[in-house]
């Protein structure tokens, strides 16, 4: 998110609603994942004991979360890991690049991560003439693309099999090639596996940190991450600081939450734990990057901090009324659905995505289904709130049609007897929009988004108090 | 200042800032892991035939083949399913117990090859750690009988041989067997690798081992 997202939510939604096809796809999409996973949620007895106890450990962990990267880093040190600290997205690319120069890498393998995406990693090495070859399937679809992607765990569903195999004959340089999903996935394994055995240098991210043992985790389910974290010679795994769990038991609660969760398995195909380097076995020489890029002043507001327990599983964006129609691509953020609308504008302490917190219309399935139970509707709502303290505080935001709209509703609500004023001032104002069907098709200046794609129903010529009232007295 | 300084400080102050606005949260040091609920489930009452039962159902349901022997077969089952498939060079992992090679077969030890070398070889088989019936996973280790992860990854075929007393029902119960062990290089492996990314259509066999069968050797 280096680049500046100038288009807002709105204007982005507006767009993208457009594509039809993008929006049967995104719809069919989530629809699968989610039957899938409400069939193993099914199946798991303690779920709503396991949701307690994931939350309990992120919450925990967040609380002492200084000692808990301290005691990760020696036990990783000690296992002959190396460990880095960045504050930033330009201080973790800076330490990047120094190690691939050193190892002098041209081209590395990597495993799609949030987190590098987050630092603009690719952007950042193309600019210094090192290759980043995507190692998964949709994220090779893109890259060779050149294109953005769609959805967090199908990221290339935009794309159907026959623009694939031209995509993939041009730029495999195939002579020629089927277009069955057996055939593509066929020709993208031959591609990587050249990559794979000639890289010297893998880059991943990291689903959890463990404390207690300076383990890593990963969990996948195409192979290629175990291709990157064992045959390099050299492994750099980029992790949010937020990561870390406590104990390697702790572990046992993630692996049954984060696979249902994620792609409705019982189990993601594989997982991998490693702990610094193992002679005869993976890398030889092994670095974490610890990145705060934003997240440790999160932890100052104690109502947004539980974000941060975020295990970034997508679940919400599945569940999602808004990202359903939208798809990842209106957010503008690396970051979409529930979990983007209130992570990205605190991550860019409200400079970027001050209209993600209204991108949902608090209907609470995100938090139903989150597995390390964020509030994400309480958090929108408290988010919401200082996106409007901070409007206020600027001239142009304290006299906006907003600002004085919403400070006379305020007035207005306080007295019933103000309130039948402005009813009875409404009813006379809205007769010229009324129109024969009997509804206001068309309202002007700010309130007419309202009226862009649905009519509006006309106030009653009796309020439901007045009828009360009247009612009352009639014995 | 270096980065983590920043970072140490900013996560400390940030802390103690949020705890003035909301209250201090329980420390490490006072029963703070107590606090953490662990009400779910960690074991599971199942009898040993209904586990291994769950445990071949979730693996077949996700596309791994299971065949059975008693401890003593075992060199018999594992000719039947290379036979089956007509593979005859298989790369085999140091420590592997001579008595389930059978004869007629090229099983060569393969710890220290390459991938390169590696992919020349039309199948592994290795141990296992434990297995976990209710998510249909087995897990290897870098340890003998299982060998570096590579070797499991590479060859297009991974023949597995669990016992049944090496099954157990679930994740925790998993995690406590594993305790020992927690430093070593471990791979879970639940069916073989798989994708959805094209047109949402489930494709077996990625990058890892395009075929995985389990031979469960029963007492
Ligand atoms: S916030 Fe969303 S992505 Fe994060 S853990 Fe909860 S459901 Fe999963």
């Amino acid at each position: 998110m280096t680049e500046p997202r100038s288009a807002d939510f709105p204007h982005a939604a507006r767009e993208v609603l457009q594509d039809s096809q993008l929006r049967r796809n995104v719809a069919h999409a989530t629809d699968v994942i989610r039957n899938k996973r409400d069939r193993v949620v099914a199946e798991c007895s303690s779920w709503q004991d396991l949701r307690d106890a994931g939350s309990a450990i992120r919450q925990h962990v967040l609380r002492h979360l200084d000692q808990y990267l301290l005691q990760f880093e020696s036990a990783c040190t000690q296992a002959g890991g190396q460990v880095h600290w960045a504050a930033d997205a330009a201080d973790a690319n800076r330490i990047l690049l120094d190690l691939l120069v050193r190892h002098n890498a041209r081209e590395i393998v990597k495993i799609k991560s949030m987190t590098t995406e987050e630092i603009g990693l690719n952007r950042s090495l193309a600019a210094h003439g090192i290759a980043a070859v995507e190692t998964d399937l949709a994220e090779l679809i893109i890259q060779l693309g050149r294109d953005q992607p769609s959805h967090i765990v199908v990221p290339a569903l935009h794309k159907n099999r026959r623009q694939i195999r031209d995509l993939f004959q041009r730029e495999m340089h195939l002579d020629s090639l089927g277009d069955t999903a057996e055939d593509l996935t066929a020709a993208a394994r031959q591609y990587l596996r050249q990559k794979f055995f000639s890289a010297s240098v893998a880059v991943s991210g990291a689903n959890f940190l463990i404390a207690e043992t300076g383990s890593v985790v990963i969990v996948e389910s195409e192979g290629n991450g175990r291709m990157c974290l064992t045959l390099p010679r050299v492994l750099v795994s980029i992790a949010g600081i937020e990561k870390v769990i406590p104990r390697y038991r702790d572990l046992d609660v993630f692996l049954q939450t984060l696979p249902r969760s994620a792609t409705g398995e019982r189990m993601n195909p594989y997982n991998s734990i490693w702990t610094g380097v193992h002679s005869g076995d993976g890398p030889q020489e092994f670095h974490v990057i610890l990145l705060d890029n934003g997240r440790s002043r999160i932890l100052r507001d104690p109502e947004a901090q539980q974000t941060l327990k975020c295990i970034r599983c997508g679940a919400c964006q599945n569940v999602c009324p808004v990202y359903r129609q939208t798809g990842g691509h209106a957010y503008r953020s690396v970051y979409a659905g529930p979990i983007g609308a209130i992570l990205t504008p605190q991550l860019h302490r409200l400079q970027e995505g001050a209209s993600l917190p209204y991108a949902s219309s608090l209907c609470g399935a995100c938090y139903e289904v989150c597995p390390v139970k964020i509030d994400i509707p309480e958090v929108l709502i408290h988010l919401r709130g200082q996106v409007v303290r901070k409007q206020q505080a600027t001239l142009t935001g304290k006299l906006g049609a907003w600002n004085l709209g919403m400070q006379l509703a305020a007035q207005i609500f306080v007295s019933g007897d103000r309130l039948a004023l402005a009813e009875t001032l409404g009813r006379l104002g809205q007769r010229p929009f009324v129109r024969s069907s009997g509804f206001i098709e068309r309202l002007p200046f700010m309130f007419s988004g309202w009226t862009r794609f649905r009519d509006l129903a006309p106030l009653p010529a009796e309020s439901f108090r007045e009828w009360w009232a009247k009612r009352s007295t009639t014995p | 200042m270096t980065a983590r300084d920043t970072i140490l400080r900013s996560i400390q102050e940030n802390l103690r800032a949020a705890e003035r606005l909301a209250g201090p949260g329980p420390g490490p040091g006072s029963g703070g892991d107590d606090l953490i609920s662990r009400l779910y489930r960690e074991a599971a009452p199942r009898t040993p035939a209904d586990r291994l039962a769950l445990f071949e159902h979730n693996l077949r349901d996700y596309e791994a083949g299971v065949a059975y022997a008693s401890p003593n077969t075992i060199a018999e089952a594992v000719a039947c399913s290379l036979a089956a498939r007509s593979l005859t060079r298989i790369a085999i992992p140091g420590g592997l117990p001579a008595e389930w090679l059978p004869s007629g077969f090229l099983f060569e030890p393969a710890d220290d090859c390459d991938p390169t070398a590696l992919e020349t070889f039309q199948g592994v088989l290795t141990a296992c750690t434990l297995a976990i019936a209710e998510t249909g996973t087995i897990v290897l280790q870098s340890a003998p009988g299982q060998g570096p992860r590579r070797l499991s990854l590479v060859p297009d075929y991974h023949l597995c041989v669990v016992f049944d007393r090496q099954i157990v029902d679930t994740v925790p119960e998993a995690f406590v067997r594993l305790a020992a062990s927690a430093t070593l290089p471990t791979t879970f492996i639940s069916g073989p690798s798989a994708t959805s990314d094209i047109e949402m259509t489930r494709v077996r066999g990625v990058h890892g081992p395009r075929t995985l069968e389990i031979i469960l050797a029963k007492s």
